[in-house]
This record gives C-alpha cells, sequence and structure tokens, in this order.
C-alpha cells in the first residue's frame, strides 16, 4: 500500500474536500491500487529524456495591451451562491 | 566598507543581521496580465473583473505582451540576464481571492534570472546587493474583513492585474541598507516606467527576510515578514524583528521559520498563524499557457531605448554640470527632481542652479509640505531667476526675497522685481552720492578708519542699508575704498 | 415523408436546399423523438423552443440564400461545452444551476454556420469516465442491446450521451470531447463515427476543462462525411485560446476522394494485447484487408512505449485535473454547502459537489503533485509522453496512418465495471496514446460483435493531418459496409 490513511487525510485536506474517517481506509486501498500500478513506470529508463512541454510544436502567441471591456460585475456576480452589493461572500477569514 | 557599524550588540556579544527582500511590483499597463479588463486602482467592486479574472468555467488565459516588456525592461534597468525561454507554472492554494484555486507565477524558469542594484547609503558610500531573479505573476483580489460580523466581502478587480516579484540576494546587513534598496528599486522602476512605485496605493510591497548571526558564522534560521507596505515601516520590521530574534536566542531560544506580519500601531511583528497550516503549492506548468520564448531581437530593441537610470544620470551631471557626487545624488532620486533640475539648469549656471533646487526650492517644498508636482513655483521660473542673479539684475541676497514672493504668490521674477522696484543699482553716480552722504554725516569714524581699515565694511553696510539693499555691493567698496583714500 | 431522423447531415443538407423539407419539420422531428427517447437519457437538458426559433431563422437564411454550411442541422450538445443563458453543469452536482453568460467558441461557430440546438447532451461528470456512469442526472443507456439480451449496456464514455444520441437518431450529429478516448470509444461502442482531433485544431474556449493538455473537441455523427463536415465547422484558431494553432482550416469533405491507392497504412504489433477478444482481432485484420484491397499498403510497426501510455495519462490528467477543478469552490457559482468557516464550506462544498470518481482523481492528481512526489510521477510521466510522442514520429517516417481497434471489447453492461477503477480504465488502451501524443484519431463502424453490437476499427492521423485520416476513413467505412441499426426498444 503506497498510501495510508494519514496520507489520504492530508491530501484530501490540500484538496479540500471532506473526508469521513470511514471514507479513509477504502479511499487509501483505492489510491494506492492506482498509484501500485503506475510504478510500472519506473521499468522506463528516462534518464535523458526531456518531459514534454507544449503537446504540439507551435509558438505562444501574445495578446496587445488593449482593455476590451465594459463593466461585466452583473454577468461575473450573476452566478454567485450569496453576494451583497457587488461583493462576493465567505465566511469570516481571519488574518 | 567595512560591515563593523552593521553590529548589533548583545548581551553576549555581537550579532549581524542578514537580510533579504522580495519586492512585488505592479506593472504598468493598461490590461491584465491575462485578460483584457482594466487595472485601474479604485473602481467599483467586481468591474474590472472579466470572466477570465473570475475563473469560469472554461475560461482560459492569454498574455498580455506589454507586460512582458516591461518585465524585460526591468531586467534590463537591474542589469540582470534575461531568459530568452520561460515557463509559467501554477502555484495552488485555496483563498477566496483567488478565484482559479491557484496563482499563475513562475518558478523553475523566470523571465529575468541573476542581475544587482547598487544602493546609496548616508555615508556617502555606495553598495552592490545581488538580484536573485525576477518573475512574472498574478495579482490575487482582495478580501475585506472589516465590513461584516460574520462575513469576509472578495473584491475581486486587482485578480490577474501583473506583478514582478523581484527577489534579492540575502546581502543586506542593516534596516538603513534594505530601505536604500527599495528606494534605489523604486527610483529605477520610476525611470523605466514599468511601476508607478506607489507603495500607499499597493502597486509596490515588500516581503522582509530577516534572520541573525554571529559574525562569520552561518546563516540563521530566518522569518519572512509579509506584504509591508511603506520604507519608513520596513524599517520599523527589520529594527523589532532582529532584536526580537536576538533577545530568543540570547535566552538559548530557537527561531521558528515562519511568515510574519508588521503592524504599524504596535510597531511589532506578529506569526501569521492563518498561513501556518503545511503548505504544499504542488507547482507544474500551466498547461493552458505555452513555455514564452522571446526572440534577441526583441530584447536588443528594449535595451536600445531604455532610458538614462540613476547611476548614469548622477555620473552626467558630475561630469557635464560640475556637481558634487552628493547633490548629484540627491537630484537624481528622483525622476521628478532630476527633470526639474535640468530644466532649471538648461543654459544657465548649473552649481547656482543645483543650490538653489537642493537649497531653498527643496527647503520651502518641505516647510510647505508640497511636492514637485504640486509646487508654486515651476522650474521656468526658477530658471529665470537665477537668470536674473547671473546678469546682476538683482543680487543673491534680493533673489532670496524674490523668491519667497515667487512662491507664495506663483508670480514670474521678472515682474516681482520691477513691480517692487529691486533692481541692483549700477549707476555709479547715484552710488556716489549715497557715499558721499554717509562720509559726510560720519566725520569721527572716517577718521577711524585711516587707523582701522577693517572698519570699511560699517562703511559698506550703512550705504547698502541707505540704498535699501539695492546698490551693487562691488562697485560700492571700490568707490568707498577710493573716496576714503584706503 | 420519409423520417427525417434517418437522415445524414448530408443528405439533410441536399433536402434543405432542394427544399424537400423545412428546417423547422427536420428539428420538430428530432425534438419529438429526443422527448420520446427519456429511457436512454442521453438529454439533460432539452432546448425544444430555441431549437424551432433557431430552425425558423434557418429556413429564412435558406429561402433568401444566405444559408451557412450546416444552416438548420439540429444538433445536440455535449454538456461540457458553455452554452450562453443555457444551463451547463459538466454533469456535476458542484456546478449546480450554472448558466453561463457565454458561448463556447466551438458552438459558436457551429451556430454560425446555422445549426441549430436541440439539446445538452449527458456524460460523465467532468469527463472522467469510459462508461457514462458517473453523472450526477444517472447512467446513459445504450440503444443497442446484445441479441436476445435485455441487459442494459453502457454507451461508453466520457460522451456517452452525444454516442447514444446519435445513434438513436436524436440528433443528426453531436459535439464531444475526447481526453483520453471519450470521442472514440463511445462511438466504437454505438455504432458511430467519432473524430478526436488534433490538440489545438479546436478551441477549449468555453469548454468546461478536465485535462488541458489533452482534452480536445470533436464530432459524434453516423458517417465520415458528417464528421468531415462538422469538423470544418468546429476547427479554427481562436485568439481567446494560445493553445489553439493558427492554421487555415482544410476543406475535410473534399480530403473524401475515396482513393487510397499507394498509401501506407502502419499496424503497430504492440495493440496486439494479450487476452484481446479473437472478435476484436478478427475486426482489426478485415479493416488490414479491406484497406490492402483498395490499393494501400500495410506495413508493420513497433510502438515500444505503447503499454505506458495508460499508467502515465493517469498521472497526467488526474494531475492537471486536481488543479482545473480547484476553481469549483462554491464562491463565485455552482453549489455551495455552508460552513463554520471558510475552510469548512470548501471542503463540504467539495465533497458534496464531486462524485467519487471526480474526487478519486483530484486525490490522486494532488498526491502526484506533492512535495516529494512531484518528479517520481508527474515529470516521469511527462518524460514517458515525450517518448510515446517520439515513437509515434518514427512510425510517421514509415507511414501515413495507422490502423487499430478502438476498444478491447464491445459495449458492457451497466454496473459491470463501476466497482474496479482499474479494469474501466483499461478501456482507453488503445486510444489514450492518440491523446498523451496530441494526434488526430477517428474511430468507424466496422462490424458487429458475436452478440450483434457495435466494434469499432480507429485510424490515427499525423498531427494536423485530419484529411488524410478522413480520406482512409471513408474507404474503410465504405469497405465495412457497416448499415445495422438497434431496434427502437426505447420509444415511448
Ligand atoms: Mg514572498
Ligand atoms: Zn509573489
Amino acid at each position: 500500500m503506497s498510501v495510508d490513511e494519514n496520507t489520504v487525510r492530508h491530501i484530501a485536506r490540500l484538496a479540500r474536500i471532506a473526508v469521513t474517517e470511514e471514507e479513509l481506509a477504502p479511499l487509501a486501498k483505492e489510491v494506492s491500487s492506482i498509484l501500485d500500478w503506475v510504478e510500472q513506470l519506473g521499468e522506463v529508463n528516462t534518464g535523458h529524456v526531456a518531459p514534454m512541454t507544449s503537446v504540439v510544436e507551435m509558438e505562444m502567441k501574445m495578446r496587445e495591451d488593449i482593455v476590451t471591456h465594459e463593466d461585466l460585475q452583473d454577468q461575473v456576480t450573476r452566478n454567485a451562491p450569496v453576494s451583497e452589493d457587488g461583493f462576493f461572500t465567505v465566511p469570516k477569514v481571519v488574518e | 566598507m567595512s560591515e563593523k557599524k552593521n553590529l548589533i550588540e548583545g548581551a553576549t556579544g555581537a550579532w549581524e543581521i542578514v537580510l533579504g527582500l522580495e519586492v512585488h511590483a505592479q506593472v504598468m499597463s493598461q490590461a491584465k496580465l491575462f485578460s483584457s479588463a482594466p487595472t485601474k486602482f479604485g473602481a467599483e467592486q467586481n468591474v474590472q473583473v472579466s470572466l477570465v479574472d473570475a475563473a469560469m468555467p472554461g475560461m482560459l488565459p492569454v498574455i498580455n505582451e506589454e507586460c512582458v516588456r516591461q518585465a524585460v525592461r526591468t531586467g534590463l534597468g537591474i542589469k540582470s540576464q534575461i531568459n530568452l525561454r520561460s515557463v509559467f507554472d501554477r502555484k495552488n492554494y485555496f483563498y477566496p481571492d483567488l478565484p482559479q484555486g491557484y496563482q499563475i507565477s513562475q518558478f523553475k524558469y523566470p523571465i529575468v534570472g541573476e542581475g544587482e542594484i547598487e544602493i546609496d547609503l548616508a555615508d556617502g558610500s555606495v553598495k552592490r546587493v545581488g538580484v536573485e531573479r525576477l518573475h512574472l505573476e498574478q495579482d490575487a483580489g482582495k478580501s475585506i474583513h472589516d465590513q461584516h460580523p460574520s462575513l469576509s466581502f472578495v473584491d475581486l478587480n486587482r485578480s490577474g492585474v501583473a506583478l514582478m516579484e523581484i527577489v534579492s540576494k540575502p546581502d543586506m546587513r542593516s534596516s538603513e541598507e534594505a530601505q536604500a534598496y527599495v528606494k534605489k528599486l523604486r527610483a529605477i522602476l520610476r525611470y523605466l516606467g514599468t511601476c508607478d512605485g506607489n507603495m500607499e496605493e499597493g502597486s509596490m510591497r515588500a516581503d522582509v527576510n530577516v534572520s541573525v548571526r554571529r559574525p562569520g558564522a552561518p546563516l540563521g534560521t530566518r522569518c519572512e515578514i509579509k506584504n509591508v507596505n511603506s520604507i519608513r515601516f520596513i524599517g520599523q520590521a527589520i529594527e523589532y524583528e532582529a532584536r526580537r530574534q536576538i533577545d530568543i536566542l540570547e535566552d538559548g531560544g530557537e527561531i521558528v521559520q515562519e511568515t510574519r506580519l508588521f503592524d504599524p500601531r504596535a510597531g511589532e511583528t506578529r506569526s501569521m498563524r492563518s498561513k501556518e497550516e503545511a503548505h504544499d503549492y504542488r507547482y507544474f506548468p500551466d498547461p493552458d499557457l505555452l513555455p514564452l520564448v522571446l526572440s534577441q531581437e526583441m530584447v536588443d530593441a528594449l535595451a536600445a531605448d531604455l532610458p538614462e537610470l540613476p547611476d548614469d544620470k548622477r555620473a552626467r551631471f558630475v561630469r557635464e554640470y560640475g556637481l558634487s557626487p552628493y547633490d548629484a545624488g540627491v537630484l537624481v532620486s528622483e525622476k521628478t527632481s532630476a527633470d526639474f533640475f535640468e530644466e532649471v539648469a538648461s543654459g544657465r549656471d548649473a552649481k547656482l542652479a543645483a543650490n538653489w533646487v537642493t537649497g531653498d526650492f527643496f527647503g520651502a517644498l518641505n516647510k510647505a509640505g508640497r511636492v514637485i508636482e504640486t509646487s508654486p513655483v515651476s522650474a521656468k521660473q526658477l530658471g529665470e531667476l537665477i537668470g536674473l542673479i547671473s546678469d546682476d539684475t538683482i543680487s543673491g541676497r534680493i533673489a532670496k526675497d524674490v523668491f519667497e514672493i515667487m512662491f507664495e504668490t506663483g508670480d514670474d521674477p521678472a515682474k516681482i522685481v520691477e513691480v517692487k522696484g529691486l533692481r541692483q543699482v549700477t549707476d555709479l553716480g547715484a552710488i556716489e552720492r549715497v557715499i558721499d552722504e554717509v562720509i559726510a554725516a560720519n566725520p569721527d569714524k572716517v577718521a577711524e578708519v585711516k587707523e582701522k581699515p577693517k572698519l570699511i565694511g560699517w562703511f559698506v553696510g550703512q550705504v547698502m542699508k541707505a540704498s535699501g539693499g539695492k546698490a551693487n555691493p562691488q562697485s560700492v567698496n571700490e568707490l568707498l575704498s577710493k573716496k576714503l583714500e584706503l | 415523408m420519409t423520417d427525417l431522423t434517418k437522415l445524414t447531415i448530408a443528405d439533410a443538407r441536399k433536402g434543405l436546399a432542394a427544399g424537400s423539407f423545412t428546417a423547422v419539420e427536420l428539428t420538430q422531428a428530432h425534438v419529438t423523438a429526443a422527448e420520446a427517447a427519456s429511457k436512454l437519457n442521453t438529454y439533460v437538458t432539452l432546448t425544444p423552443e430555441k431549437a424551432l426559433a433557431m430552425a425558423k431563422a434557418s429556413d429564412e437564411k435558406l429561402s433568401n440564400g444566405t444559408a451557412g454550411p450546416l444552416e438548420g442541422i439540429p444538433l445536440g450538445i455535449k454538456d461540457l461545452f458553455c452554452t450562453e443563458g443555457v444551463r451547463t453543469t459538466a454533469c456535476s452536482k458542484i456546478l449546480d444551476e450554472f448558466t453561463p453568460p457565454y458561448e463556447s467558441t466551438v458552438t459558436s461557430q457551429l451556430w454560425r454556420d446555422g445549426a441549430v440546438m436541440i439539446g445538452k447532451l449527458n456524460n460523465d461528470e467532468f469527463a472522467m469516465g469510459s462508461s457514462n456512469e458517473t453523472s450526477r442526472f444517472g447512467p446513459v443507456i445504450n440503444p443497442w442491446k446484445a441479441s436476445g439480451d435485455d441487459t442494459a449496456l453502457v454507451p461508453g464514455g466520457s460522451s456517452g450521451g452525444s454516442s447514444a444520441a446519435v445513434a438513436a437518431h436524436l440528433a443528426l450529429g453531436a459535439t464531444a470531447t475526447d481526453t483520453g478516448g471519450s470521442i472514440r470509444q463511445p462511438a466504437a461502442f454505438t455504432g458511430t463515427v467519432g473524430l478526436k482531433p488534433t490538440y489545438g485544431r479546436c478551441s477549449r474556449w468555453g469548454i468546461v476543462a478536465f485535462a488541458s493538455s489533452l482534452d480536445q473537441a470533436g464530432p459524434i455523427t453516423r458517417s465520415v462525411r458528417d464528421a468531415a463536415i462538422m469538423l470544418g465547422s468546429m476547427a479554427g484558431h481562436d485568439a481567446k485560446d494560445t493553445t489553439s494553432v493558427d492554421i487555415p482550416v482544410p476543406d475535410y469533405e473534399a480530403a473524401l476522394t475515396g482513393d487510397i491507392r499507394g498509401l501506407k497504412v502502419g499496424i503497430p504489433k504492440e495493440y496486439r494485447v494479450d487476452g484481446m477478444p479473437a472478435e476484436i482481432e478478427k475486426l482489426w485484420s478485415d479493416g488490414i484487408s479491406w484497406l490492402k484491397s483498395a490499393g494501400a499498403k500495410i506495413v508493420d510497426v513497433s510502438l515500444p512505449h505503447t503499454k505506458y501510455a495508460l499508467p502515465a495519462y493517469y498521472i497526467v490528467a488526474p494531475a492537471e485535473a486536481s488543479s482545473n477543478l480547484a476553481r469549483y469552490d462554491g464562491v463565485r457559482y455552482g453549489l455551495r454547502v455552508p460552513g463554520k468557516d471558510i475552510t469548512d464550506m470548501y471542503e463540504k462544498t467539495r465533497a458534496a459537489g464531486f462524485g467519487d470518481e471526480v474526487r478519486r482523481r483530484i486525490l490522486i492528481g494532488t498526491y502526484v503533485l506533492s512535495a516529494g512526489y512531484y518528479d517520481a510521477y508527474y515529470i516521469k510521466a511527462q518524460k514517458i509522453r515525450t517518448l510515446i510522442a517520439q515513437d509515434f514520429a518514427e512510425a510517421y517516417k514509415k507511414v501515413d496512418v495507422l490502423l487499430t481497434p478502438t476498444a478491447p471489447s464491445p459495449a458492457f453492461a451497466v454496473g459491470a465495471k463501476t466497482d474496479d477503477p482499474l479494469s474501466m480504465y483499461l478501456n482507453d488502451v488503445f486510444t489514450v496514446p492518440v491523446n498523451l501524443a496530441g494526434l488526430p484519431g477517428i474511430s468507424v463502424p466496422a462490424g458487429l460483435s458475436a452478440e450483434g453490437l457495435p466494434l469499432g476499427l480507429q485510424l490515427i492521423g499525423r498531427t494536423f493531418d485530419e484529411e488524410t485520416m478522413l480520406r482512409a476513413a471513408s474507404v474503410l467505412e465504405e469497405a465495412a459496409g457497416f448499415t445495422a441499426e438497434p431496434s427502437t426498444w426505447w420509444r415511448a
């Protein structure tokens, strides 16, 4: 088992997904079986191979520094589960 | 220059402060780094937010060419290596003002590599501070915590605005050096026009890394003080933090590496517990963006029309105008004052101009709590005043009175001199008449002056007084010696 | 009048031009068929009013001679494509009732060319799945059934709604997306044609992202010609997508000359995986002989790193997904579950909003990117990707296209693989390498299995050479002469 319950708890926290204590064991098993399976990549010698950076060879185009913009406040906040006079709102964040 | 003066005496001996700065500078551009929403400061909440900035599903970043140019210009301005190939990475973490759930930044391959900045210290010495790197990244939005008892409000106007993060090497050894570094960096950015450097508006903020060690010992554990937003606070934060660390170490304690916050009101740094939760940013290349590839031609073109920067300008002021390195340094520290001086000095006595600008002019500004942009006296007017001195229309003493009136009224010096009849009297006949009166009125002094020739000063004073200060001092001297047969 | 839902796009286009029927009639026929097919669970949102309004506008254009290349053609749209004013959910609870104020580039190009939207089609949640069983709206049922067996079968995935809707004549064609086989495998499972273009051929702007370096939009249709027609409208450079390529869009239909004499067709020996069903072997060799007899040269090639494609994919795709799905946090749109503080709100929202498979992949992706594992997993996988791309590049020095099976089996029963992620992943063994290398691929229906279920053959083309691939595909289609149709058991 490459991944134990504490690891699952940790990565679930990093991913901001609540998992119950009961789910930890089965999840650890699932994730481990997949990670064990990908271990086979170790067979391949990739010593001098460069990791792929762009899928098809092309240069990245750049945008001109032009503002194409009307007030999007409504469009941007329209789908918000909650909002208050143009602000998104969340449970208070304590610094 | 010896680092000696930088050592801090603790109860158990001397300590050395080691400082490194990460400065976040907002790039001057019309639109954001990856979207075409505007960057202007102070708009209504969530008005300057595009669908990309709000991380709507399926939205994609497209890079703004000008932001790239600005980063390259800045890199050239701080004498740094420009990397023709750089890569944008995603820095993954959750925060309400980070809509994508990641910040697009440059982690492994920044657009600008190593360089250096020369900082000017109070004792007139110059020190080189190494630059580690400069990279482009997105700014986050703003969370407002004081609007509501149980809610934080999120405004994404800043979200996606282009920032340059400029990381120094741990080369600074005192708060003075750190402040000089930020001043110099800000001057360079302003000369280049790549960042307005307005710390109070947050377009420039510094993360200060502070550690202390025994002289010559290996680096100590550092603490990072986040988002210090004024040069004065940078000084205070460093002084407090260094002292805090020394006290801990001298009591046999250990420094915990952590992120801290400077509280200007209390004048102290506090641990940011909220940021302490185990961080793992999971950086990886942003698959929505291809590597950023620049041509040498583009970089050369930008290098070719780089403006003159503070160090070169100071050298030129010394060379061309014969100013002292000190005066030159004072004048170039802000582009506006350097430009003001050059306008005043053009076609005139530059030394005299420098004295007036750094002396009476800056003095008056400070007293009035004004800056060059809001000065009642223009460079043109101050230049005219210096012209009037040089062509003997008025004496230096009268000039000071004229300047005071200029500063109050904003009137042209020539006009003031006319209206107030302050022209210097150079008509010898007129001066002679005054002298004769003074001699006639003081026979005893005339007798005395034969024994004590120094007494001539008294006569000069009387004559100047009688002429309302307008008599040409030189002529007065000559005529007096003649008439008193000295 | 003939059943208008039986037409291909090409025939419908002729009929509309000739005035044999109107766009409104054509659209109404498909709306009616779709409304009567709820048992298949293909459409998650039907938009009949919009459809008829668009059709009416098309009839205008058809009559005044300003018709576009797809004028009046009723299409279904995968729910991964953002459609302005029409709920778009990626079939995930986390998007709740999200209604985009914008239209994806690909769909806006279809509307530009006159196409009509019937509704939004079901898919695996965030396109993560190979059976369309992970959708928040429940599984899509394959219109096909094994002979003498009433078991409900999967339509493949993730574009199962698209493949089933086209197979069941609920649209003349459908948009789909393919990250690891999500267009080609469902096409193979439903006897339809599925085309995954070269990465960068179609804009990704406005398509809910799964894995950015692998996602690509494409059509599912009932003929190779129809696929060529739809691709012509879907493809093209988009300044809003930096990864979309700025080269002209060829006339794909014109490439269908039917002449493949001298074409070099590669047969990758590594695709002969052990345990491959005999009928798949048989189908493959049939395909080989069909192309040979049409004048193609058959060349054996080797793609040595093929067996590492799936494991590499299951590192890269989840890694990118874990980051792409971080924006679903309950703040700006979609589902929100209240919490005692911000972290609690995030964790509850995302726990309630994501299904098991999506959660599984987010966790794997988070793990392989986390400190200490990044090089061992993510970088390693990206290096394998380079090797796989090199394998193909080598092969294309010798051949023009590659021929392989599309999937290792025909459609399987609903629920058969849901408890075994790995066996589910293995469905994509023949399609995933194509995504990793960014190449174009197409699945063509080529025969029936012993139990009477459709089987597909895959052609893989050179980067941005969809034309040659399509030309070979139409010859394969012609030779296979696949005309079987599912019985219409689902009709209400
Ligand atoms: Mg920092
Ligand atoms: Zn930064």
